[in-house]
Order: structure tokens, then C-alpha cells, then sequence
């Protein structure tokens, strides 16, 4: 009797996880954007593991390589994160990445990092001559160009 | 890309072709075989910058109309600077002295003669920048291509490099803000400064937003390019005018040379 009860349990267990694995699986593919490079992937620009665990050392070590040396178009970006994570309401507005229900905001809250790149940094996309990619992605999604600022910054870009 | 009348020379190297092709990007026009007449979105920078070149501007007060405000809007428009707003508690006189300004417009007038001289003030990008020598935390630095400018990363915002400018060419972020352009971050408790349209710099663009707009106003007053190339029009038009570093007395050797002044 107990050991049926057990193995009922343990059933039930599996299943609830597999379910958990599902919804999981949704949620994430919330934040990338359809039709972007991300989406094509089975991984960002390094493994799964390893970008969940080390995002933050490769976008550190990147900066100082962008804003010393002038290299730009590097594998690690956070533009490169925006691009591909942000997702849009129902009005195609792109909404801030680091809001805490959306892609950078929500881990961080969970894992309680209180961090600050979108203190300066463009939690939108904004860019109107972004790469390629983007705007391929941007327009699969039917969102356009993205961000108002666009049209009125001729310039911008991170580029 | 097509090779047709090629076909009686050598045989194209099609990968080097496609590299040239994408490294150009979408708005390069070829009008020869390998000649790109003009590449509107150049490849990435993917090397250091080195200095081989030194940037910097040529500005000629006399093409400098009084009552023109077209680099400084560009400016404002490239750099998001027209992106702050008031804080409400500030009043309009005390927010016109805070606000970020990279550009400003100056205007001398010799008592004696009534002459009077208008131009556009930014950072003079010094060879030897006392807002370098200055910073406790190594933010404020010089780019080996001769930029001035700030890594936000470092900036604790002291503001010892406003106070060491001779040209009160810095600025200070007072208040925490939103919406920045991707191309540039800003954020409060840091300094910042022209940088010379930095990002154009690192995509292969040929000139900076103050000089376009100069440019197409039809004034012309401000020429951009590489100090350290004898070939480049700043470098010929330094030879040809006669021009002048501000605060020379300072011995900074600043990368902004005016004339007329």
C-alpha cells in the first residue's frame, strides 16, 4: 500500500516536473525575440550554461575593450542582449529589459542582484540603423522600427 | 554581384569578394570592381585604435555666423543630449547652466575695435589633457586616436576634470534619467564631454554630426579629420590658414584649432 502510494508520488513528481520544464521552456522563449539570431539558436553566443553563469564577465571585459580600445561589433554586447531579448506589448512597444518581468530584470530579481547597466545604458532598443539582424528580427516580429526615439535621432547607434 | 565583364581577366577570388561586399554594408555602392564609391555603414571596428592617427577639428571663425545654432543641434540630436528635461523643482535660468551641453557657442568682441568673433567651444581634445591628469580614477583618458573622453564605468564624478578644463568643455549629469540612445549612454553622477562622435569614429564614418551639420547650412566652418595625415583637408587647411590653439600659454597641444581668433 505504501509502497503505491510512493510510487504514485514519485509519478505525480515527474510529471510536475516535466510540466514545470514546459512552462519554463515558454516563459523563456517570451524574452527572445522571433525571428531574431537568439531565436534560431539553441544557445546565446556561448552555451547556456555558461552565459547564465558568466554574461557579466564577458560584457565587463567587452566594455573596457569598446570604450579603450574602439572595438566594436564583438561577440558580447550588451546592445547585443537588448536586441534580442526585449519583448513587446500588445502595441509593439518595446518594453524595458530590465523591468522586473522582463528578461535581464526578472533573473536579477529573483537572484537578488541589484545592478545597474540600465542606469546608463538603453533598456530599449532604439537604435535606427541597427544590425542587420535586428532589424530582420524586429520586422519578423511585425514591430518595426523600434523605439520613437528613432526617427528623431538620425544619428544614434551603438552600436 | 556580377562578373560578367570580367570574364577575360583573372578569375575573382569570390570569398575575398563577399568579404569586401559585407564588410562595406548595405548602403556601399561599387562602381568599379573592388572601388566602393561610398560606404554609409562601414564594418565595425574589430582592432585597436592606434595612433597612427590623431583626430581632431579645424574650425574658421570667420565662416562662423552669428545666430547659427546648426552644430549644436546636430549635436544634441546625435548625442541625445535634447533627450533631458528639467527637473521640476530647478528653475529655466539654473537648468540652462546644468543641462549637458558638448557644444557651446561663444562670443568675443574686442572692446577697442567692435570686432566681433563668433565659435563653437567643445573639448579641445589636448595632447596632454590636465582633466587626465586630474582623475583619481583613471576614467577621464585619452584614446590612443586622440579622443578625450570618459569611461562611465570609471567615473565617480568627482568633477576634478570640470574644474581642471581651461575650457569649460565638461559637463555633469545631475539627475537620473531615461530613454538614452543605444549609441549613448548617460547616466547621473557622471562626466562627460564631445568625443568627437566616438561611435562614428569606431564604424569608419567619415565625419562628425557638428561638421555635417556645418556642412550642409553651407557655412563650412567646421572641417573634421586626421591631424597626423598631411594629405587630409583639416591638415591642408591647417597649413594653408592660419590658425591658433585657445590658452595656448597652457601648452596642452590641443586637437581644436581655430582661426580668425
Amino acid at each position: 500500500m505504501a509502497k503505491a502510494a510512493l510510487k504514485a508520488s514519485l509519478f505525480l513528481g515527474l510529471m510536475w516536473a516535466l510540466v514545470a520544464q514546459v512552462v519554463l521552456a515558454d516563459e523563456v522563449k517570451r524574452y527572445v525575440v522571433e525571428g531574431s539570431r537568439a531565436a534560431e539558436l539553441d544557445a546565446c553566443v556561448e552555451p547556456t550554461e555558461r552565459m547564465r553563469r558568466m554574461h557579466f564577465e564577458f560584457i565587463k571585459h567587452q566594455r573596457t575593450l569598446t570604450v579603450h580600445e574602439g572595438i566594436r561589433g564583438s561577440k558580447y554586447s550588451l546592445a547585443g542582449c537588448v536586441d534580442c531579448h526585449i519583448s513587446y506589448n500588445a502595441e509593439h512597444e518595446p518594453q524595458p529589459i530590465n523591468r522586473p518581468d522582463q528578461f535581464c530584470g526578472a533573473c536579477h530579481a529573483y537572484a537578488a542582484v541589484d545592478l545597474n547597466c540600465f542606469d546608463c545604458h538603453a533598456s530599449v532598443p532604439n537604435r535606427p540603423e541597427s544590425s542587420p539582424e535586428a532589424r530582420a528580427a524586429h520586422a519578423a516580429a511585425g514591430v518595426g522600427q523600434p523605439g520613437h526615439l528613432a526617427h528623431a535621432h538620425p544619428g544614434g547607434g551603438e552600436r | 554581384m556580377k562578373d560578367e565583364n570580367r570574364t577575360n581577366l583573372e578569375p575573382v577570388d569570390r570569398e575575398r569578394r563577399t568579404f569586401i561586399g559585407a564588410a562595406a554594408g548595405v548602403g556601399a555602392s561599387m562602381v568599379a570592381p573592388g572601388v566602393i564609391l561610398h560606404a554609409v555603414e562601414a564594418a565595425p571596428r574589430a582592432t585597436s585604435v592606434s595612433s597612427d592617427v590623431r583626430w581632431g577639428l579645424a574650425i574658421d571663425t570667420a565662416k562662423c555666423a552669428e545666430g547659427c545654432s546648426a552644430c549644436i543641434d546636430a549635436c544634441d540630436r546625435e548625442n541625445g543630449l535634447d533627450l533631458q528635461t528639467k527637473p521640476k523643482p530647478l528653475s529655466e535660468s539654473k537648468w540652462d547652466q546644468q543641462k549637458a551641453v558638448w557644444i557651446r557657442k561663444v562670443k568675443l568682441q574686442d572692446n577697442q575695435t567692435g570686432r566681433i568673433t563668433n565659435l563653437p567651444m567643445m573639448c579641445q581634445h589636448c595632447e596632454d589633457p590636465p582633466c587626465v591628469d586630474v582623475c583619481p580614477t583613471g576614467a577621464s583618458f585619452k584614446r590612443a586616436d586622440g579622443i578625450v573622453m570618459v569611461d562611465r564605468h570609471l567615473c565617480i564624478g568627482c568633477r576634478y576634470c570640470m574644474m581642471a578644463c581651461p575650457y569649460k568643455a565638461r559637463s555633469f549629469i545631475h539627475e537620473a534619467l531615461e530613454g538614452q540612445l543605444t549609441s549613448v549612454p548617460r547616466g547621473k553622477g557622471c562626466v562627460e564631454s564631445c568625443n568627437l562622435c566616438v561611435d562614428r569614429r569606431d564604424y569608419g564614418e567619415e565625419s562628425t554630426a557638428c561638421a555635417d551639420a556645418c556642412a550642409a547650412e553651407g557655412h563650412n566652418a567646421i572641417v573634421f579629420g586626421d591631424l597626423k595625415d598631411p594629405e587630409s583637408p583639416i591638415s591642408q587647411l591647417l597649413k594653408a590658414l592660419p590658425t591658433r590653439q585657445i590658452r595656448e600659454d597652457l601648452e596642452l597641444n590641443t586637437g581644436v584649432r581655430y582661426a580668425g581668433v
